[in-house]
Parts: structure tokens; C-alpha cells; sequence
């Protein structure tokens, strides 16, 4: 079977009830894919044994080269290039430069971090979400879960696993 | 789930032997060097010589022993108010995640009485060792050699309603009322605190938080306001606009260090169950923010003067960066309280992890002192003053007085305030 194409989806109508029956899933052997809801549900990426984002590694990077970026060129404007007395002061006169390189040092930050954040999550303008469930931008909580990788399992025997953890439907979806 | 009535709410801490033994062994060793320190300025050249200073005096040893007493009386001072102000902050905004640690900030504040003595009588001792403006001749407009029109400019400030040069009534009525209106609002809002751990309902919360809001106002002045009279009118002819929000800032961040060294204590002594790692990191990313807070308002206050480049305002730091006994100080301060926090608890894991928190907050403690002590020493010892003995003794001194009296009022009541109606949203507090 081909892998990302058919999924079994578990409709949850709560969130604790959801937590407790992620905990319970993969406890079972059962691989999810993904849990989607229309707000954030506090715990469940531990639950999901997701690893912590490196997103704050990207924007501290792309902060240092904020900084870089924005000392070099006072630096080369000010001192090499066109060299000005400004109040009396030191053409390279660090104190000066501070506040632009706060500046610059925050808005590679923002936006890379931003650029970064587009590009791992897929949201280019262009990419065609996939809907699971309608209802999870309303008022249910689905968990998918992907059968191919779970084909040890089987799809009944998923659907046992998700009824007994509380889940109100079981359906199944598939993508072209 | 787990809830927090699942744990004793009606712990008290235990003030053990040995814990006390730790703070006067501090304490002693405080003394011995400020002893130590003090024989040695008597006898080891503290007098130079230098017949001539500013004001037509000669150097003594014990304006040393002023200016220290000072500069950690006003830190100290400044901590203990931070601790009622931060309690104030909490009930203002009404924040649930920190009702697990409001007895901790609330102990601080029991330091102010003691503070209040301290600084009315140094300052009665040691008036003219340590301010300028308290001399009678700067106003005398026949003394033409030392008459002096600035400091007589300001001379009301201090003087009003009485003749400039004679009582400084004005300044010593704002002391009092500084002091009076921190401590009954201190103990207003402590015993409103402690009389709801037999009550219930929301009664207390709510009439802390009117307290609060009326305290946070008159903070707002106050703090500001006795920046000028006890730090910034030490360099009388100077004046900046931002020296109000800085002595603030530094209070602010030290106090708050201050909190979450002792949360973090009691939390390994094995009280505070309640409190996890997640209050943890959320003080730690108070004592982050507010460490850039710091830098920023610092920074400001040095770029305008920098840029400026007015001789009435840059003196202030012309008398600190060419001098050889405090410039080496200024980058301690700024690596101390800016460089090294921002550095390292920057990321999250930092935050959640106590040992970071317990060297990074132990050297904001020492940074913010050497900020104070770069406020005061220079406008009043000048090239005589310097971090020696004296300085490490008396903060010693300062310090383990100042988590003997906290930790004593802990262990008197409650830790946790246990009918607090948000105890149970701080206790499922999750970031």
C-alpha cells in the first residue's frame, strides 16, 4: 500500500478525552500522523512525542547575521567609503552604531525566522492544503492516522482501538 | 488529574540550624573583611595626603564606611520594595501562574523597617560625607570662593520651606513619607494576604487588588523620586531625566532575582510542591527581560549624553570612564548584567533548569551592586573610593541580614497562600 494516501480518521469531541486517547494509541503500537483541531490543545505535542522546534536556532542565527550585516556596513559606509564628522565624534564611533544594529539584528531575526517557519511548515502560496475533516476548523478534534505505515495493524483493528479511546466517529479518507 | 489540593497547603518552611549557620557564618566573615577593611584605610593609607579634596576636605576613612553603608542601604531598600511591588503587579494584572510564589515575593518587604532606620540614621551621620549640597557655605552668596549658583538653583529641592543651607527638611519629610507609604502598604496588603488562608471566597483578592493598584501608583512616583534624593542628588550638578527608570530597572531586576533564588531554595529544601519547572522558567524569563530592560534604559541614558556631548551632562560619565579606579567596572557591570544573562538564558532549557538560574541570578545579585556602587562612589570618594574589603565585607554583611530576615518571616506563616482563588490555575500552569 501506498504510504500518505489512505488514512483513518478518529473525530474526538474533547480535548481531554483526545489527550488521554493519543497517550493510549501509541501506546498500543499505532503510528498517528497527525492531530488536527481548531485550537490549540495545551500538552499534546508531548503527547505526540514531538521533538521541541528549531526554530528559535534559525532566528538566533539569522539574528547574528543581522548584526554582522549591520556593523559591516556602518563600518564600511562611515569609516571607508565616505567618512563624516558627525557631533564631533569618531568616524567609527561604536556607541553610534548601536541602535541600527539593534534594528537590523531584530528584523533578520523576525523575518527569518518568518521565511523559515513558511518554508518547513509548507505554506507557500501555491501548496494545496489538505482537508482531513471539514469539521476541524469548527468543532472537532481528528486524528489520522496513516494506514500504510500502520499495516501491521490493520484498519479494523485501528478503528476498535480508536472507538474504545473514546472517539465519537471513524471514518476513512483517502487522497488522490 | 492531579489537583492541588492533593498536596499540604499548610506547610510552613522550617528555619533549620544549619541553614541559619550558613547566614551568620556569611554574615561573620562580612565582618571580619569589613573590619579588616576598615584597618586597613585607617592604617594602610586610606589618607593620602591629599589635603585638598572637592569640597576643602581631607580624605577620612570612615566616609568609605558611609559611602558603602549607602550604597547597599539603597539596594537593599530597593530589593525589599520590589518584593511588594512585584506582589502588587501580580494582583494588578491578575495573574494566576504566580499565586503558587507570592508569600516569597511578600517576604522580602520585611526588610523595609529595618531599611528605613538604616538609611535615616546614615544619613544623619553621615550627611556631609556623602552629599555635597548639604554644606551651608554653597549658598552663601557672600562666600564668593565656594558659593555655588547651580546647587543653589536646586537648593528648594532639599531646603523648602526652610532657608537654603540650614535643615534639609524637605528632603528628610520625603525620606519619611517614602519609607511610611511602603511600609503600610507592605503591610496592608501582607495582612490581607495572610487573613485569607482562614477565609474563603474572593473577598481578600479583591481588596488586594484595589491596594495594589493604589500601591503601584504611588510606587510610580516614589520609586522615581527617591532615585533623585538618594542617589542622583549625590552628583549635584548633574541630572538625567531617565535616572529615575534606571535606579528602577536595576531594583527591578535584582529584586526579582532575588525571588527566584529563594523560590528555587525552597523548592530544593522540598517545599513548594506545587511549583514546577514551568513558574521556574517563567521567572527566568522575567529576570531575561527584564536584564535587557536594564541595558536599554543604561544605554539610552549613556548614548544621549554621548551624542549630545554637554559638559554639564557628560561629566557624569567623563568622572567614571577616565577614571582608573571605576572604568574597569563599568564593562564589569554591563558584562555582568547584560552579556552574561542574555547569553546564557536565552534559551528554554535554561529557563527550566535551576542550576542556570542559580549562578546566572547570584551574579545580578553581585552586577547590580557594582551598578549602585558605581552610582554613589565616584560623586563621593572620587579617587579614593574603590572595590576593596570594606565594599566585599559590608555586602556580605548586607546580604545575609537581608535572607535572614526574609527567610524568618517565611518560616513565621504559610507558604502558599492557600485560599488564593487562582491556586489551582497557577498549579496547571503550562508553558
Amino acid at each position: 500500500m501506498e504510504r500518505d494516501k489512505n488514512f483513518v480518521l478518529g473525530v474526538f469531541e474533547d480535548e481531554d478525552v483526545l489527550l488521554e486517547a493519543v497517550a493510549k494509541v501509541r501506546g498500543s503500537g499505532v503510528k498517528i500522523h497527525e492531530v488536527y483541531s481548531p485550537f490549540p490543545v495545551h500538552g499534546l505535542d508531548e503527547e505526540l512525542g514531538y521533538k521541541r522546534s528549531k526554530l528559535p536556532i534559525a532566528a538566533f542565527l539569522f539574528g547574528m547575521l543581522g548584526t554582522c550585516l549591520a556593523l559591516t556596513m556602518q563600518f564600511y559606509m562611515m569609516k571607508i567609503d565616505w567618512p563624516m564628522i558627525i557631533g564631533g565624534k569618531d568616524h567609527a564611533g561604536l556607541p553610534n552604531f548601536i541602535p541600527v544594529t539593534f534594528e537590523l539584528t531584530v528584523l533578520l531575526a523576525a523575518f527569518g525566522m518568518v521565511g523559515v517557519f513558511m518554508i518547513t511548515s509548507n505554506l507557500k502560496p501555491w501548496a494545496q492544503p489538505r482537508i482531513f475533516d471539514l469539521r476541524i476548523t469548527d468543532d472537532k478534534h481528528v486524528m489520522a492516522i496513516d494506514l500504510a505505515t500502520n499495516a501491521a495493524v490493520g484498519e479494523a483493528q485501528i478503528g476498535d482501538i480508536l472507538k474504545s479511546c473514546g472517539a465519537s466517529e471513524v471514518n476513512k479518507k483517502s487522497f488522490e | 488529574m492531579a489537583h492541588v489540593s492533593n498536596y499540604n497547603l499548610d506547610q510552613k518552611f522550617d528555619f533549620t540550624a544549619s541553614t541559619k549557620k550558613a547566614l551568620f557564618i556569611g554574615l561573620g566573615i562580612g565582618a571580619v573583611l569589613l573590619i579588616l577593611g576598615i584597618l586597613v584605610a585607617i592604617f594602610g593609607g586610606g589618607d593620602h595626603g591629599h589635603a585638598e579634596e572637592a569640597g576643602g576636605h581631607a580624605f577620612h576613612w570612615y566616609q568609605r564606611l558611609y559611602a558603602n553603608l549607602w550604597i547597599n542601604n539603597v539596594y537593599f531598600t530597593g530589593i525589599a520594595v520590589i518584593g511588594v511591588f512585584f506582589f502588587a503587579i501580580q494582583y494588578a494584572a491578575q495573574a494566576g501562574w504566580s499565586a503558587g510564589i507570592l508569600r516569597v515575593m511578600l517576604s522580602l518587604g520585611n526588610w523595609l523597617p529595618i531599611a528605613a532606620v538604616l538609611m535615616i540614621v546614615t544619613f544623619f551621620i553621615a550627611n556631609h560625607d556623602l552629599f555635597h549640597w548639604t554644606h551651608s557655605y554653597l549658598f552663601d552668596k557672600d562666600d564668593l570662593e565656594h558659593y555655588d549658583k547651580i546647587i543653589d538653583g536646586k537648593g528648594s529641592f532639599f531646603y523648602w520651606p526652610m532657608e537654603k543651607g540650614t535643615f534639609p527638611i524637605f528632603y528628610i519629610v520625603r525620606m519619611f513619607a517614602f519609607f511610611g507609604i511602603w511600609i503600610f502598604f507592605f503591610n496592608k496588603l501582607k495582612n490581607l494576604s495572610f487573613a485569607e488562608d482562614n477565609l474563603t471566597g474572593s473577598h481578600n483578592w479583591s481588596a488586594i487588588r484595589k491596594w495594589s493598584a493604589i500601591f503601584l501608583i504611588l510606587f510610580g512616583i516614589t520609586s522615581s523620586i527617591s532615585a533623585w534624593d538618594w542617589v542622583m542628588s549625590i552628583d549635584t550638578h548633574w541630572f538625567s531625566t531617565m535616572f529615575g527608570w534606571y535606579v528602577f530597572a536595576s531594583w527591578f531586576v535584582a529584586g526579582l532575582s532575588v525571588i527566584t533564588l529563594i523560590t528555587v531554595f525552597l523548592k530544593e529544601k522540598g517545599y513548594l510542591e506545587m511549583v514546577n519547572e514551568n513558574h521556574i522558567h517563567d521567572l527566568g524569563k522575567f529576570v531575561f527581560a527584564f536584564s535587557i530592560f536594564w541595558t536599554y534604559i543604561w544605554f539610552s541614558q549613556f548614548l544621549l549624553i554621548y551624542y549630545a556631548n554637554i559638559p554639564e551632562e557628560s561629566v557624569y560619565f567623563v568622572e567614571r570612564l577616565s577614571s582608573d579606579v571605576y572604568s574597569p567596572f563599568i564593562f564589569v557591570n554591563l558584562a555582568l548584567n547584560f552579556v552574561l544573562p542574555f547569553l546564557v538564558l536565552m534559551t528554554r532549557d535554561a529557563k527550566r533548569h535551576s542550576i542556570f538560574l542559580k549562578v546566572v541570578c547570584s551574579l545580578i545579585i553581585l552586577g547590580h551592586w557594582f551598578d549602585f556602587f558605581l552610582m554613589v562612589q565616584p560623586g563621593t570618594l572620587g579617587h579614593n573610593g574603590g572595590f576593596g574589603l570594606m565594599e566585599v565585607g559590608m555586602l556580605l554583611v548586607f546580604a545575609s541580614a537581608f535572607g535572614f530576615v526574609a527567610l524568618k518571616s517565611l518560616a513565621k506563616n504559610k507558604l502558599v497562600a492557600k485560599n488564593h482563588p487562582m491556586l489551582e490555575e497557577s498549579y496547571h500552569h503550562h508553558i
